[in-house]
């Protein structure tokens, strides 16, 4: 695919006018933006086509046993706190249930709105967890650091996929 | 009979009208309580916090510091004196100490008056003396309605706190808009997410197994959020409580509420 796009992170603020269901300006500002791309001659792969992340993020496959324990863990991601999904008894209602969410959505879109959900929703209130950069006031122990490691996002990837 | 259809119907469409009227009525943090806090809250001999406002009853009398004058020396009974004015802060109070210069908060302006009317110590922020004083004041506006001044020199600590309860923070990325504006009522696990209402404080929060304020609870939001916690008495908390003061106008002051 022509030039080889950097990996992540990779951080490219297209409004995402189909998936938000917008029209008139927003869709013609992501036309625009979509254009401009193009004309810089960067090869649009799918690597950062903005609605997902092809490539994992580390060279060991994800695990879904341990992706299953990391969204139930307080250390972990804890998505529970948030997201009810099978097999999980107690979960908040905040984001919606991921029952059948590997049906949904290809492992590479799951992957995105785990690393950062902004993309795809720039108003979401679930964080973005696996980005360092664009945030205020983060804690100092917790500066430079994504609230989930790359390969705890694949493990999480690995078993949310497997929920068909 | 059909009439009297016709006027009950009247009624009830008079009666529905105010609530459709407003269309985001400010709710107390107690109605996101399960029943046993609710109970405990509204029970003034159960209440723990009250243990506090009788505390504070008893220092509103007692003489401190070089000038030996105790609150009740200048305020008299605070029944009458202090009637509403916990519903009015934070407060640029133009006759207060500094004059009119500042928005202080409550705990401040009873630091102000420790400071310069008693000329004794400030109290450290969430010390008992601080927090019995505080609730002791704030109780006595209990069922008064929350109205703040966001005019003059309040303006710009108003919209400092606006922009801040609007600012995505801390490695979480969340502004207090996210929860509290768009998903109140729903639930955090099993914990229902309020509408983040300052009525209620200073409260006894059961996680605390203590009284605390309400900027104890925000910094405790802020670490949440993994944010860098503002100082107590810092402007960003302060511009904060006042925010949160003129968003929750109209609602009556219940401290010290009682909080999981």
């Amino acid at each position: 695919m022509g030039v080889r796009s950097p990996r992540w992170p990779v951080r490219k603020p297209l409004p995402q006018a189909r998936e938000r269901g917008e029209s008139g300006p927003a869709r013609r500002f992501a036309a625009a933006a979509a254009l401009s791309l193009c004309c810089h001659g960067v090869t649009h792969s799918n690597e950062n086509a903005p609605d997902r992340i092809d490539t994992p993020l580390v060279a060991t496959p994800g695990d879904a046993g341990r992706g299953q324990r990391i969204f139930a863990e307080r250390d972990g991601g804890h998505c529970v706190l948030c997201h009810a999904a099978p097999g999980i008894t107690q979960a908040g209602n905040i984001g919606p249930a991921l029952h059948g969410v590997g049906a949904r959505l290809s492992s590479a879109q799951i992957r995105l709105r785990i690393v950062d959900i902004t993309r795809v929703n720039p108003g979401a209130v679930m964080p973005a967890f696996h980005r360092t950069t664009e945030l205020n006031r983060v804690a100092p122990e917790r500066k430079g650091q994504p609230i989930l490691p790359a390969q705890q996002v694949e493990d999480l990837v690995a078993w949310l996929s497997s929920l068909k | 009979m059909k009439h009297h259809c016709e006027y009950s119907l009247f009624a009830l469409v008079c009666l529905a009208l105010p609530v459709f009227a407003q269309a985001n009525p400010p709710q107390s943090g107690r109605d996101f309580q399960g029943k046993e806090t609710r109970a405990l809250e509204a029970d003034e001999f159960a209440n723990p916090g009250m243990l506090w406002v009788e505390q504070g009853a008893k220092l509103w009398r007692e003489a401190r510091g070089a000038a030996g004058k105790s609150c009740a020396d200048c305020h008299g009974d605070a029944k009458q004196s202090m009637r509403g004015v916990a519903a009015s802060y934070p407060k640029a109070d133009a006759n207060g100490i500094p004059p009119g210069r500042r928005v202080l908060s409550l705990d401040q302006r009873i630091n102000a008056c420790v400071e310069s009317r008693q000329a004794a110590r400030a109290f450290a922020w969430e010390s008992r003396e601080l927090l019995s004083l505080s609730a002791f004041i704030s109780h006595q506006s209990k069922g008064l309605p929350i109205k703040v001044d966001i005019t003059g020199s309040a303006a710009a600590a108003y919209a400092r706190g606006k922009a801040l309860y609007f600012q995505r923070i801390g490695q979480m990325n969340l502004a207090c808009t996210h929860c509290h504006d768009q998903n109140w009522g729903k639930t955090l696990l099993a914990e229902p997410v309020s509408q983040g209402q300052p009525d209620g404080w200073p409260a006894y929060r059961l996680e605390w197994q203590t009284l605390g304020s309400l900027q104890r609870r925000l910094r405790a939001c802020f670490f949440g959020v993994r944010a860098e916690q503002p100082a107590f008495g810092s402007d960003d908390l302060v511009a904060l409580e006042l925010y949160l003061a003129k968003r929750a106008e109209g609602l009556p002051i219940a401290a010290p509420g009682v909080r999981r």
